[in-house]
C-alpha cells in the first residue's frame, strides 16, 4: 500500500497525515493502532498502554446511551468507570442533556461526540484519529483541536489523518502519495 | 472485572433488544412443537425420540444464535475497541460468551424439562437432559464462537459457520444425546455426563484463546 514511511513522534508533538483517497492513511492508522499487521517494517509504541484509536466505525452500540458506551470503554482498560468522570467527559464534548438516550436516537455528529468523548476520558498517551472532524459542525471542530491541542501540551501525541488543513502552525505534516 | 464489564455491557444489549434475543428460544420451543405434532400421537415412539430430538434443537438452536454473535459489534466498531483496550483479551471474550450464553443457552436448559414433559419424554430421562443441556450448550456456544469469530468479517458467514462448527458439535452432541437416552432406559449416565464436562472444560480454557485470535484476524481487511 505505501512504503518507505519513517518517522519518530515525540511527546507533545501532533501529526497531520494527509493524502488522496486510497493513500493508505486508515491503514497506516490501523498499523500503529495494531489492528492491522503490517507486511514489513516495525511500528514501536513506547509504554504499556494501548494507543487510542478514533476510526471510521463509531465504536459505540447503538443501543447503549453515550454514558454506558462510555463506561463499558473505560471498565475494558480496567479503569473505575466513576459516572461523575464519565459526564464531565460528555459535558466537555457537547453532549449535556443526551447522555441518556440510545445513539441510535443521535444525530449523526451527536454519535461523533459521543465517540469523542472518548478522549477526553482516555489516558492514552497516543492518539490515532482517523478523519475526526467527519460529520461535526463548526463548534465540534473546535472541540476536538482544543482537546488535541491539550492533549500534546500535557506531553501526549496525536497523529490525525485528515482532508482537511486544521491551520495548526506547530504541527507536523506526512504527505502519502497515491 | 474486565469480564463483568464486558457480559454486562452485552446483556444489557440483549435486553434493549429483546425481540431478537429471544430468537434461540423461540426457533426451539416451535421447532419441537412443529415435531410433536409431525409425529403424532404413537406416545411410545414419540417417548423414544423426544430427548435426541430435544438436544438437536437446541444444537441447531445453539448454531443460529452463534451465527451473529460478532456481526453487531463488527459494523459498529466496538469489537475493534475491544479488541484494542481489553487487557487480556481473552477475559472480556470470556465475558461476552457468557453473557452470549445466559440469553442463548441458559433459556433452552430452562425450557427444556417443559419441552421434553410436553413430547412426552420418559420421565426418568429428564433431569439428566437438562443436565446434559445445562453442560453441553456452554461447549457449543463456545464452539460456535470460534467459527463465528471465524467469519465475522465476512459479512454474512451464515453457512460457514454452519459448516466449521458442525464437526465440533457432533462429539456433544453424541455424549449430551447419549446421556439422555441411556437415562431414558433407567441406566447411570455418569460416564457420558463426565465426558461433557471434559469438554465443556477443553471449551472454555481455549475457546477464549481461539475467538482473540479469529477476532484479531477480522480485522485485517
Amino acid at each position: 500500500m505505501f512504503q518507505g514511511i519513517d518517522f519518530d513522534l515525540e511527546p507533545g508533538e501532533l501529526m497531520e497525515v494527509h493524502g488522496p483517497n486510497g493513500s493508505g492513511k486508515t491503514t497506516l492508522l490501523r498499523c500503529i493502532a495494531g489492528l492491522f499487521k503490517e507486511e514489513s517494517g516495525h511500528v514501536d509504541v513506547a509504554g504499556e498502554e494501548r494507543p487510542l484509536y478514533l476510526g471510521h466505525k463509531p465504536g459505540l452500540s447503538l443501543l447503549l446511551t453515550p454514558l454506558e458506551n462510555l463506561r463499558w470503554y473505560l471498565a475494558l482498560q480496567g479503569r473505575e468507570p466513576r459516572r461523575e468522570d464519565c459526564l464531565s467527559a460528555l459535558r466537555r464534548v457537547g453532549l449535556n442533556g443526551s447522555h441518556l438516550v440510545p445513539c441510535r436516537s443521535l444525530s449523526a455528529g451527536q454519535q461523533r461526540r459521543a465517540a469523542l468523548a472518548r478522549l477526553v476520558a482516555s489516558s492514552a498517551p497516543l492518539w490515532l484519529l482517523d478523519e475526526p472532524f467527519a460529520a461535526l459542525d463548526e463548534s465540534g471542530r473546535e472541540i476536538v483541536l482544543s482537546i488535541a491541542q491539550a492533549h500534546c501540551h500535557g506531553g501526549g501525541a496525536v497523529v490525525c489523518a485528515t482532508h482537511e488543513d486544521l491551520g495548526l502552525a506547530d504541527a507536523r505534516r506526512l504527505e502519502l502519495a497515491a | 472485572m474486565i469480564a463483568l464489564a464486558q457480559a454486562g455491557r452485552d446483556l444489557r444489549i440483549a435486553f434493549r433488544s429483546r425481540g431478537e434475543a429471544a430468537h434461540p428460544l423461540a426457533f426451539f420451543a416451535l421447532a419441537a412443537t412443529l415435531f410433536g405434532l409431525g409425529l403424532g400421537s404413537d406416545l411410545e415412539t414419540l417417548g423414544l425420540v423426544a430427548v435426541v430430538a430435544i438436544w438437536v434443537i437446541a444444537l441447531l438452536s445453539c448454531m443460529l444464535a452463534a451465527e451473529s454473535l460478532f456481526r453487531r459489534d463488527f459494523e459498529d466498531g466496538t469489537l475493534e475497541q475491544m479488541l484494542l483496550h481489553g487487557r487480556p483479551v481473552f477475559l472480556a471474550v470470556l465475558g461476552k460468551l457468557a453473557a452470549h450464553w445466559c440469553v442463548s443457552g441458559l433459556p433452552l436448559v430452562l425450557f427444556a424439562p417443559l419441552v421434553g414433559f410436553m413430547l412426552q419424554a420418559p420421565a426418568q430421562a429428564l433431569p439428566v437432559l437438562t443436565l446434559s443441556l445445562l453442560i453441553g450448550t456452554p461447549t457449543l456456544t463456545m464452539v460456535g464462537a470460534v467459527a463465528a469469530a471465524l467469519t465475522a468479517g465476512l459479512g454474512r458467514g451464515g453457512l460457514l459457520v454452519a459448516l466449521i462448527a458442525l464437526p465440533l458439535y457432533v462429539p456433544v452432541l453424541v455424549f449430551g444425546a447419549g446421556a439422555s437416552v441411556v437415562a431414558a432406559s433407567g441406566l447411570s449416565a455418569l460416564p457420558q455426563l463426565l465426558w461433557l464436562l471434559a469438554m465443556l472444560a477443553a471449551a472454555v480454557t481455549f475457546a477464549p484463546f481461539a475467538v482473540g485470535f479469529a477476532l484479531r484476524l477480522s480485522q485485517e481487511y
